[in-house]
């Protein structure tokens, strides 16, 4: 067993990216050409690790056209339950615009058209990150795989001002690296559950902000599941437009739309068998499908079935934050968290500002990593030059709490059993599609009881002796916040509006049009945001437009 | 998960530790990667793109295959192609086009979240053909 020590890895940057998915691999680049010394860190490896990694990602890239853009707006604040903010809505539309477009001028090879137009609204996930991952080295960032960080730094003030962690492939020993300001690029939290690619999001980033006492918003709308193949994991839905739903025994299942998700959902809650088939796919366009998303179709091959001929069962697996919305909140355009010198961008990040309470899955959480990981990293490159010099290493001030302290005299360190039992006692609540996916007051205070118990013990958990389970624990201890804030919040907000479900409040109800914020370790508090949703209906685009107001972008709040 | 690491194949690059984004394999003492963890597989798939002579399988299972599986048969798995297989469709490794060259994702999200153009619309249904049986049970897939 491999003791982390303190001999390791000591740095000096300006800017410390933590998280290699494409928000962070973004902020790093956009720190860079801001003129920041950049050092990353990702927990597994720029390139294969996160959500986009292992997928398709299609992307909310709109042609220059401004009515298509303020249509799309229009569209997607409606989807969104009405708690969206137009104007970062129009700036997510024009960054990630910008920004695809250089990504094509860096050779990422996009396919044409028929009329030989390049389409750039979608990427292949290990495609995209592998030509990322080689901006990113070129831009001068010093990247650090397989160095997952278990806390921030401040200085005597409360300022970010670096973070710590374990290097897993170097005998679990220590990194420390200082820095002017820091972006939380961690992604969001599946919990375990399994979910493609999705088992290093385990939320990581939000326990190191809120315990610097960072707020979060949107963590109700968090209760979104993928279908996958009952024997597998794979949760790519795009190809699931062609197709049909059987019961065990053959006979169709009406599963058209949103009633039929419900259905299916309810189904597999019940333990009814649901089962697949691309039946209702032309056959002109099967080869044009497999060339779409082929790893919808790997792992059906692999387990030798034509998902075209042959009907196969479906799970749903949880994915958490990632494809729900929830996450830190954002107080300024440039993605500051309100924590002095800590900056968020991508899943870890609340997406409430773009998609209310729909999921951000398919096309807005790839443009939202793309679009906030540029500006939370321009600015904590800005902050980090006004801040200048670095606070001295010895006054630097170690802001984990929970399972990264020494046992007390007399205490054991926290073993792996007991940090498994965690996990298991959190994905209890959490996964099973009767506490979550269809949510009653109730079986919200049965969970929280559950889980306030659980934190009541994590608080004080001591450390583990060995990296791998330390940092296990800190990832349990993630999870166990997350889910308590997924659950108060859901607990206050009586209605249903999105994905979040209330069966004993269906329909959404007017004086809930306002976002949730939440926040606290110990005492959790949630209230009211006070700033409101911005929507198309007090004034439209076009109009702003037309009276030359640019400066509208400049003042998000 | 992860199953198969040929050693007749395997040239000891160590790609597949430095990628694998959970920590799957470490080092033997020959320098040949092992299965160290495969219960922290989360079947991404990407050790098998980047493995540069094919010589990794990832199983489409989340748990372990069953003994006797024929997704842990390395010869079966080389003789059906099986064994490199999702490196050629992403269009990785020398003389190869990028799959992305082929990505035809517009056609399936046109009209969606603001995209132009229209979805091509699925057959009527559902229930085309009538369906037989709901397929064979694919827990421990053949």
């Amino acid at each position: 067993m491999t003791r982390p020590t303190q001999t390791g890895l000591s740095l000096d940057t300006d800017v410390m990216v933590l998280g290699g998915g494409p928000a962070g691999a973004w902020a790093a680049i956009s720190a860079a050409e801001a003129g920041a010394r950049v050092v990353l860190a990702d927990k597994g490896y720029l390139g294969t690790s996160g959500a986009a990694a292992s997928g398709g990602n299609n992307l909310w890239y709109l042609p220059e056209d401004e009515s298509l853009r303020a249509r799309a707006v229009a569209d997607r604040e409606a989807l969104g339950g009405r708690l969206t903010d137009r104007r970062w809505m129009e700036r997510v539309q024009t960054e990630t615009y910008r920004q695809i477009n250089r990504l094509a001028e860096w050779g990422y090879p996009f396919p044409r058209d028929e009329h030989g137009n390049e389409r750039r609204s979608s990427l292949q996930g290990p495609e995209y990150m592998r030509r990322l991952r080689r901006k990113v080295h070129r831009s001068g960032v010093h990247i650090l795989d397989h160095h997952p960080a278990l806390e921030l730094l401040t200085d005597a003030d409360g300022t970010v001002s670096g973070a710590a962690g374990l290097r897993r492939q170097e005998g679990w020993t220590r990194w420390q690296a200082r820095a002017g300001a820091v972006v939380l690029a961690t992604g969001g939290c599946a919990f375990l559950s399994g979910a493609f690619g999705l088992n290093v999001d385990t939320g990581d980033g939000h326990l190191m902000a809120a315990e610097l006492g960072a707020e979060l918003s949107g963590m109700e709308f968090s209760s979104v599941y993928g279908r996958s193949p009952a024997f597998g994991n794979h949760t790519k839905g795009l190809m699931m437009q062609f197709a049909s739903y059987y019961d065990a025994s053959g006979r169709p299942l009406e599963a058209e739309g949103h009633k039929g998700a419900e259905l299916i959902a309810r189904r597999l809650a019940a333990g009814r068998p649901v089962h697949a088939r691309l039946d209702r796919a032309p056959t002109a366009l099967r080869q044009s499908m497999r060339q779409a998303q082929p790893n919808y179709f790997l792992p059906l091959d692999k387990a030798g079935v034509d998902p075209f001929d042959e009907a196969y069962p479906l799970r749903l697996v949880f994915e958490g934050t990632v494809r729900g919305t929830g996450g830190l909140r954002l107080l300024t355009p440039d993605c500051a968290t309100g924590v002095p010198g800590l900056y968020a961008a991508g899943d870890v990040a609340t997406r409430e500002l773009v998609t209310g309470a729909a999921s951000g899955g398919g096309s807005l959480n790839g443009a939202w990593a793309i679009s906030s990981g540029t500006w939370a990293g321009g600015g904590a490159a800005r902050f980090a030059r006004n801040r200048g010099a670095l606070p001295p290493r010895h006054n630097l001030r170690p802001a984990g709490t929970t399972a990264l302290r020494a046992a007390p005299p007399g205490g054991h360190p926290t073993t792996r059993a007991e940090v498994d039992e965690t996990v298991t006692t959190v994905q209890k609540e959490v996964l099973p599609l009767d506490r979550n996916y269809f949510r009653t007051a109730d079986r919200l205070h049965t969970s929280l009881r559950t889980l306030d118990t659980l934190w009541g013990r994590l608080a004080d958990q001591p450390a583990a002796t060995d990296g791998r389970t330390m940092l296990r624990a800190r990832e349990a201890a993630a999870m166990t916040a997350h889910a308590r804030w997924m659950y108060r919040a859901a607990l206050a907000r009586e209605e249903s509006r999105g994905v979040h479900r209330r069966d004993d409040r269906p329909g959404t109800a007017a004086r809930f049009e306002h976002r949730l914020m939440v926040s606290g370790l110990e005492q959790l508090d949630v209230r009211a945001d006070p700033v409101l949703p911005v929507l198309t209906a007090k004034g439209t685009r076009a109009a702003r437009i037309a009276a030359g107001d640019a400066s509208q972008e400049r003042r998000v709040s | 998960m992860i199953e198969v690491v040929s050693r007749s194949r395997c040239v000891g690059c160590d790609l597949c530790i430095r990628v694998c984004p959970t920590d799957v394999f470490e080092r033997d003492t020959d320098g040949i990667p092992v299965i160290a963890r495969q219960e922290d597989c989360q079947t991404c798939f990407s050790c098998e793109i980047y493995c540069p002579v094919d010589a990794l399988y990832v199983a489409p299972l989340t748990g372990p295959a069953p003994d006797g599986s024929p997704h842990r048969e390395e010869e079966h798995l080389a003789a059906t192609g099986a064994l490199g297989a999702y490196r050629r469709t992403v269009g990785w490794g020398g003389g190869r086009t990028p799959g992305s060259r082929y990505d035809r994702n517009h056609l399936f999200t046109a009209g969606m979240t603001g995209q132009p153009g229209t979805r091509p619309n699925p057959l009527s249904g559902p229930g085309l053909p009538q369906a037989e049986s709901p397929g064979p049970d694919l827990a421990s897939p053949h």
